[in-house]
């Protein structure tokens, strides 16, 4: 092997500048995503369950149109199909105002929110039946029976896979730079475009990521104990 | 003539293609307590869930508090908060305290006030006899206890008439007194309670009446004296001798 290994490039030049660039990008991204993520989840899965058949309907449709398309076919979709449809003036502004970010965003928050939907609607069926019945003989709406009832106990069951499914929003945000969002791979990209230094480079963003995603594992853990519903799950620990 | 609370007319109610109530005629009046028995399937849990709309009927009419919740476009939550309901798995909410538990529908149907609604609460809680669990989470209660609570959370709304399913079916066996005390002490102060029950010591001492229902039909209704000492049908004799018997 005569490779030479040459750590200094991700300090040297810009490529300090372009990760904590790429870093910052990627996390807005992400978060953003991950809000709009959780709360067509929350809506559409809440939905699933209710007695209302056109609600369930439209919920069911929206998970399974935009699940079972690639990630990668949406963020095209909303980059390059959708804002031709839009008015001139809009597609001006949102063309100045950095598009391919907020494609990349509604791509991810709308693929994701498909998935996260089916974790909540797991977590609600495994609720019985008689706690929606219990909450809507006193009196309260099927929407206040959701909002006060229903879905908090569901938010309390479904951290573990919700962590999961989180996890995998924010490294899927790496896709985004196919339609050239400069988040943290498209950086690593770039120092190795200038540097011709790839295993330097990618190693960096595999450890940016590996401590994004292992922090962000602990947090929703101490969430998961901090809500933790008492009495009901037993846990090691 | 005594104000009729809950009045039945000719209600049938079909789960698919299985009549599970047939032609139902009954009539609650203020202030009774009325006992629901019968053999399991009977119809018995269905007809007190048609009275707080939890089950809707396809058949005759059912007029509650001189509202007929037959007819379209009732407001069941309305209806609601005037009828409460026990259920035989307590269903008290997990996440929340006891003293939530309570709260939480008088707050946000009702629009109480939080301070007053603790106030409710706390005095509902001496009236179930557990006033120092207020800040406890249900699992930490035991099932007599959570089935208490799951009273003063109905009684809460300050309902006119209470339904209670099976309320001490879930119990262990030391703990359905203190549940079924608390309802006696509900019972003589005038509440309306239909009760489905297999405690016929209850039935005898508390109820006013006694519905013995068999196959989704009002198959025999008397005060308890009769019933328990005579029962006309064959099938509340032999339903009797099985229950009575041990």
């Amino acid at each position: 092997m005569n490779y030479q290994f040459k750590w200094s490039v991700l300090w040297s030049g810009q490529s300090g500048v372009w990760l904590l660039q790429g870093l910052i990008t990627t996390v807005e991204i992400s978060a953003l995503a991950w809000v709009l993520a959780a709360a067509l989840g929350i809506l559409s899965g809440a939905l699933r369950t209710v007695p209302w058949k056109p609600a369930r309907a439209l919920a069911t449709s929206y998970v399974e149109f935009f699940r079972n398309v690639p990630l990668l076919v949406w963020m095209f979709f909303w980059y390059f199909g959708v804002p031709p449809l839009l008015p001139r003036a809009i597609q001006d502004w949102i063309f100045n105002h950095g598009a391919e970010f907020w494609a990349g965003m509604f791509a991810l928050g709308v693929y994701h929110g498909a998935r996260m939907s089916e974790v909540i609607r797991s977590g609600i069926q495994a609720i019985p039946r008689t706690q929606f019945e219990a909450s809507v003989a006193m009196g309260l709406t099927t929407f206040q029976a959701y909002r006060l009832v229903i879905v908090p106990i569901a938010l309390r069951l479904i951290v573990p896979p919700a962590t999961s499914e989180s996890l995998n929003l924010l490294k899927n945000s790496s896709v985004a730079l196919t339609i050239s969002v400069a988040e943290l791979t498209f950086q690593t990209r770039q120092i190795e475009t200038y540097t011709a230094k790839a295993i330097e480079a990618l190693t960096a963003g595999t450890v940016i990521y590996l401590v994004l995603c292992v922090g962000i594992a602990a947090i929703m853990a101490r969430v998961e104990r901090r809500f933790a519903i008492p009495g009901l799950i037993a846990r090691g620990g | 003539m005594a104000d009729v609370a809950i009045r039945f007319k000719d209600v049938s109610k079909w789960f698919g293609k299985l009549k599970v109530l047939s032609d139902i005629n009954l009539a609650v009046v203020a202030g009774e307590v009325v006992v629901v028995c019968g053999p399991s399937g009977s119809g018995k849990s269905t007809l007190i869930r048609c009275v707080n709309g939890l089950e809707g009927i396809q058949g005759g009419d059912l007029v509650v508090l001189g509202e007929s919740i037959a007819r379209p476009g009732v407001s069941m939550s309305g209806l609601r908060t005037r009828v409460g309901m026990v259920f035989q798995s307590f269903n008290l909410f997990p996440h929340m305290t006891v003293l939530q538990n309570i709260t939480l529908a008088p707050v946000k149907v009702r629009g109480l006030g939080a301070a007053e609604a603790e106030k409710t609460a706390r005095a509902l809680l001496e009236r179930v006899r557990i006033p120092d669990k207020a800040d406890h989470y249900p699992a930490n209660l035991s099932g007599g206890q959570q089935q208490r609570v799951a009273i003063a959370r109905a009684l809460a709304m300050q309902p006119k008439i209470m339904l209670f399913d099976e309320p001490t079916s879930a119990l262990d066996p030391e703990m359905i007194n203190e549940v079924l005390d608390v309802m006696t002490d509900l019972a003589k102060d005038g509440m309306t309670m239909m009760v489905v029950t297999h405690e016929m010591g209850f039935a005898r001492r508390v109820a006013h009446r006694v519905v013995f229902m068999d196959e989704g039909r009002v198959v025999e209704e008397a005060t308890p004296e009769a019933f328990f000492a005579a029962a006309r049908s064959d099938r509340a004799k032999e339903f009797l001798s099985k229950i009575l018997s041990h």
